[in-house]
């Protein structure tokens, strides 16, 4: 009853009590949470740094949680913890054989020296604004030091290990440290370079299209070929048999066809033969023993 | 903390605080305006009523009216005006015997309750926390990680202290990349410097939901990206036809695997669940080429399906005239000589039936009369008379 009652006997004197402890315990602790480190200031020198980086270290284990510092006296600065992302314009790119190509890349990075980031670059834009420039710089000069085609091959990692590592001299001035840098896009610019490709690919669809039609006509000269042979053996075999009376067999069908008897050309009846009486159809018609 | 108020306190003495705190505001008034309430106070009334009000709820005007709890005080208005601020004086002095003798004024306990109820609602949801079967808790105390709860109800300290943040980890979330019409090609290089029209399709969960909340500043973005990248980075080991078509499969699988391996070095906590290729068109601006190439596919078909048609014609009709050959000998070797002249007789009549036949004595002159000529034109003559001039 007695705290309740004075404070109910004197609330604006509690109240105005209450509202100074909160301000000092506002102004003195803080929540540091994990995604953040805490640069404390004190009269615009740098004294600590609070959740600051630390690689392999797991969530919980960091000084995240309640913070003090002396208010008015010290100032926080807070500074991501998580990784950031830079993102490049896009870039012309000349490689070395004279190709142009437009790249888009990104870089990933961490501040892990907050002290050092908060005196050289003060945010985290400032950071990102830094970056930007090198990491189109580094690549420019990568790439250009290399023919087109190195880009579509594993050498790639290389070019990109490359520019990390000029990147990361520069990031290291601002307190950051490079995780990553990758080629998000490379592509032909748009107009003649772009279109001279979509010309090659048609023409090696045509020179594709020619082969294709080409093969078949070929894998079809060779069935008909193969079936002709076919057919001569089976010829030959049923024949060979008696080439003599096949002579004479072929001759009588022969005879039927070309003079109209088997076929169709009833109109070419017309054929007139001349026979001597010697003939050997008209033996019998002689009457000759 | 001041937060912190005890459940426990009598609710006796919580009330007569609160009567003795709207005593006090009566008090206080009156202390500043004593001079009109001493005439009639009409004014002074409507005041005092607006004033304490809140510890009144029965007579609009109390001092007008004696005062029901308490007989021995006045009956006219100043007389119940100087109880009052007795009252309130006594409480100012601390006295604690008259609390509990103190009515329960209507206003008061309302808002006094309303603040406890509040604060056991504030520690209820704050403490308590449901999470469901596809959902973790990320628990953080004054912002440094505790742990992740699992599916349940789980506890912690209320909300200044201890923050929850509830993340669905199972739910498969999808980002689609390519594929935006005509206009939006999503032009990619391949491995042999040609370029594929790709739409793809990335799933993925989140592995390890403090990873995910404190490892990246946007990992929603960061994911695009990656996939971005590490679809390029596969199509370019790859020719255009693989791409296209039979390689797809294989690729899919790289770009996920890839993937996790950017994503695991960031520490990202996230899990690709597939890559599905939607779409690899070649660009549209040299559709037609492939399309002359799907078309000589079919014309060498053609080809084939012809040729094919053939050997099995010639073929068929050799082994007919063969076995109709073989049968015709096996009878013949019989009997040849009869054989042979019955069918050489048989064509013979076949053949000499329809052709005009002249039989020649001597073969020194007529061969060189121009017999088939006459013969034409004597038939000429009689067309369409029948064709008399022939003679066998």
């Amino acid at each position: 009853m007695s705290i309740v009652s004075r404070v109910a006997r004197n609330p604006i004197a509690y109240g105005i009590l209450a509202v100074v402890v909160l301000v000092g315990i506002f102004s003195t602790l803080s929540i540091v949470p994990e995604t953040r480190q805490a640069v404390i200031v004190r009269f615009g020198q740098p004294d600590r740094i609070v959740n600051r980086y630390e690689p392999g270290v797991p969530f919980g284990s960091g000084s995240a949680g309640l913070m003090a510092h002396i208010p008015f006296v010290e100032q926080v600065v807070w500074i991501d913890r998580r990784i950031q992302n830079v993102e490049m314009e896009r870039q012309q790119v000349l490689s070395t054989d004279q190709l142009r190509l437009q790249v888009d890349a990104f870089a990933r990075y961490r501040i892990v020296d907050p002290l050092q980031m908060y005196i050289s670059a003060r945010t985290e834009e400032r950071v990102s604004e830094a970056l930007r420039p090198i990491l189109a710089s580094s690549l420019r000069n990568e790439l250009g030091r290399r023919p087109f085609a190195a880009l579509l091959s594993p050498e790639r990692g290389q070019v990109m290990d490359n520019i990390q590592e000029s990147l990361n001299l520069a990031a290291r001035q601002y307190g950051a440290e490079i995780v990553d840098v990758r080629i998000k896009r490379a592509d032909l610019p748009e107009g003649q370079p772009l279109e001279s490709a979509y010309e090659r690919m048609r023409s090696a669809r045509r020179q594709e299209a020619l082969t294709i039609r080409a093969q078949g006509a070929k894998q079809a000269q060779i069935i008909r070929a193969e079936a002709e042979a076919e057919a001569a053996r089976t010829y030959a075999e049923a024949f060979g048999a008696d080439p003599d009376f096949y002579d004479f067999y072929r001759a009588m069908i022969s005879y039927r066809s070309t003079f109209g008897v088997t076929g169709n050309n009833a109109d070419q009846g017309e054929a007139a033969i001349v026979m001597s009486p010697d003939n050997e159809y008209l033996r019998q018609f002689r009457g000759q023993r | 903390m001041t937060l912190f108020f005890p459940e426990r306190v009598p609710i006796k003495r919580a009330m007569s605080v609160l009567t003795g705190l709207g005593a006090r505001l009566g008090a206080i008034f009156n202390s500043e305006g004593r001079g009109p309430w001493g005439g009639r106070g009409s004014g002074g009334s409507n005041g005092n009523s607006s004033g304490g009000g809140g510890d009144d709820d029965g007579p609009k005007n109390p001092w007008s009216q004696p005062p029901r709890k308490r007989p021995s005080g006045g009956q006219t208005g100043p007389t119940a005006l100087d109880d009052l601020l007795k009252r309130g004086r006594s409480q100012w002095g601390g006295s604690d015997g008259r609390g509990p003798n103190l009515p329960t004024f209507g206003g008061r306990p309302i808002w006094f309750w309303a603040i406890i109820i509040l604060v056991l609602l504030w520690l209820f949801f704050t403490s308590f926390h449901l999470i469901g079967p596809q959902e973790r808790g990320v628990l953080t105390r004054f912002g440094n990680y505790q742990g992740t709860f699992e599916p349940g109800v789980s506890l912690s300290w209320p909300a200044p202290i201890d923050r929850v943040q509830v993340i669905d980890v199972d739910n498969i979330r999808t980002i689609d990349i390519g594929g935006g019409g005509e206009n939006a090609e999503n032009r990619v290089l391949t491995g042999d410097q040609n370029i594929v029209d790709l739409a793809y399709q990335i799933r993925w969960n989140i592995k390890e939901p403090q990873n995910y909340l404190f490892q990246i500043s946007d990992p929603d973005t960061t994911i695009r990206e990656v996939a971005e990248s590490a679809m390029r980075a596969v199509m370019a080991r790859i020719t255009l036809d693989e791409a296209i078509g039979s390689g797809r499969a294989e690729a899919e699988q790289r770009v996920q695997v890839l993937m996790q391996e950017l994503l695991d070095g960031y520490g990202a906590g996230v899990l690709v669940q597939g890559v599905a290729i939607e779409e690899a068109d070649p660009p549209a601006a040299v559709e037609e080429a492939f399309r002359e190439v799907s078309a000589a596919q079919q014309t060498a078909q053609t080809y084939l399906n012809d040729a094919r048609a053939f050997a099995q014609q010639l073929t068929a009709q050799a082994q007919g005239e063969a076995a109709a050959f073989t049968r015709v000998y096996e009878e013949y070797r019989l009997a040849p000589e009869v054989t042979r002249r019955r069918m050489y007789y048989e064509t013979m009549e076949q053949v000499l039936g329809r052709v005009n036949i002249t039989i020649v004595e001597n073969d020194g002159v007529t061969t060189y009369l121009p017999l088939q000529e006459v013969q034409r034109q004597a038939r000429q003559q009689a067309t369409p008379a029948p064709q008399t001039g022939e003679t066998p």
